[in-house]
């Protein structure tokens, strides 16, 4: 359940740009979460719920943007959509794949008030 | 007239509505203290490494062995996390070597902050070796970076082969792994050649020791790697923090 320390961070993030902006309420947060995140959605959501009550992100509205995963491989150097940090090059079959994106995890932007 | 001053309220609400960019990373905080405990670390040629398993691995066994090896001739210290309980800490006092307990409550994890103030409690010698043991638990450790020179993960032959397929996060941010408890193979239908396939499949470059903390086999090849990252640590220590 790390993801109770992801939502604080994320917390900590919009409250720090509250301060720095000057918002005091926040409807929405729109979050992109990668693929290949090591993250459960729906225990980040939970998490959100319970670490945002009392704060200026309380009842704020959690849109995820899921972003795909993508890889390239370390022989062929073909770039192409990786689902799965298991699977193999799917032009050469080899295992060795550089993960490109799709594994992060930010905070895109906020609807305040 | 209730309705009607209902969508008032709303359409004053929707002109103070903006929208504010942030595209901040959620690890960036951590990130930030793993940094800082980074710097500090090559600053001092201290080694660290940042050891991580599943519960039951025999993670503290493998530990405690490695301490009573090494403890003559080599500075050292530990940091256990452990979600409850001083026991950890205490095994590996009484195996002579200095270790602060961090317990993370109800978390599954240490961050970067936690390591950070448990290294400045220690006061870490110049050119010593920094053993964290994390928390037992193959997934969240691995999103967080302690500023560490490498995580090792600790699989043992009693838990499933496919264990790197499952948890594949860890595989890929681990260095080394060790392969424990080698000693009960032959009571085992456990297929080493295969675990260490599948997790090379996660992490080609991954490192690979077969070791057993109880019989000492693998033990050699295991303390000559330590002591191998804790002489480039010293070699790559800055110039200005000589002396």
């Amino acid at each position: 359940m790390h993801e109770i320390s992801l939502a604080e961070s994320m917390l900590q993030l919009i409250e720090d740009a509250g301060h720095q902006q000057g918002f005091t309420r926040v409807k929405t947060v729109w979050l992109e979460i990668g693929q290949l995140a090591c993250v459960e959605q729906e225990s980040l959501r939970f998490g959100f719920d319970v670490v945002t009550r009392g704060s200026i992100a309380e009842q704020a509205r959690l849109e995820i943007i899921e972003t795909a995963g993508q890889g390239r491989c370390g022989k062929c150097a073909q770039s192409f959509p990786l689902t799965a940090l298991y699977e193999s090059c799917p032009a050469c079959g080899n295992y060795d794949v550089e993960v490109t994106g799709g594994d992060g995890m930010r905070v895109k932007e906020l609807e305040v008030e | 007239m209730h309705f009607r001053s209902r969508e008032a309220k709303a359409e004053t609400d929707v002109s103070t509505l903006r929208i504010v960019k942030l595209e901040q990373d959620l690890l960036a905080k951590n990130n930030g203290y793993a940094e800082a405990n980074r710097r500090y670390l090559s600053a001092h040629g201290i080694f660290a490494l940042n050891l991580v398993s599943s519960p039951g691995s025999g993670k503290t066994t493998l530990l405690v062995k490695t301490i009573a090896a090494l403890n003559e001739t080599q500075p050292l210290a530990v940091i256990e996390g452990d979600q409850q309980t001083e026991n950890d800490a205490a095994r590996i006092r009484a195996a002579g070597a200095p270790a602060i307990q961090i317990n993370t409550g109800k978390g599954c994890h240490l961050d970067a902050q936690m390591v950070g103030q448990a290294m400045q409690q220690l006061g870490l010698p110049n050119d010593s070796l920094l053993l964290i043991e994390n928390v037992g638990n193959l997934v969240c450790p691995a999103s967080f970076d302690l500023g560490e020179a490498h995580k090792v993960v600790i699989l043992s032959v009693t838990e499933g082969e496919d264990k790197p397929l499952k948890y594949p996060d860890m595989f890929r941010a681990a260095d080394l792994m060790l392969l424990n408890k080698c000693d009960l193979l032959p009571h085992l239908e456990f297929d080493a050649d295969l675990a260490i396939e599948y997790a090379r499949r996660i992490n080609p470059r991954l490192q690979v020791i077969r070791i057993s903390a109880t019989s000492g086999a693998g033990m050699p090849e295991w303390l000559e790697w330590i002591k191998d990252g804790c002489r480039n640590a010293v070699a790559a220590k800055p110039e200005a923090s000589l002396g």
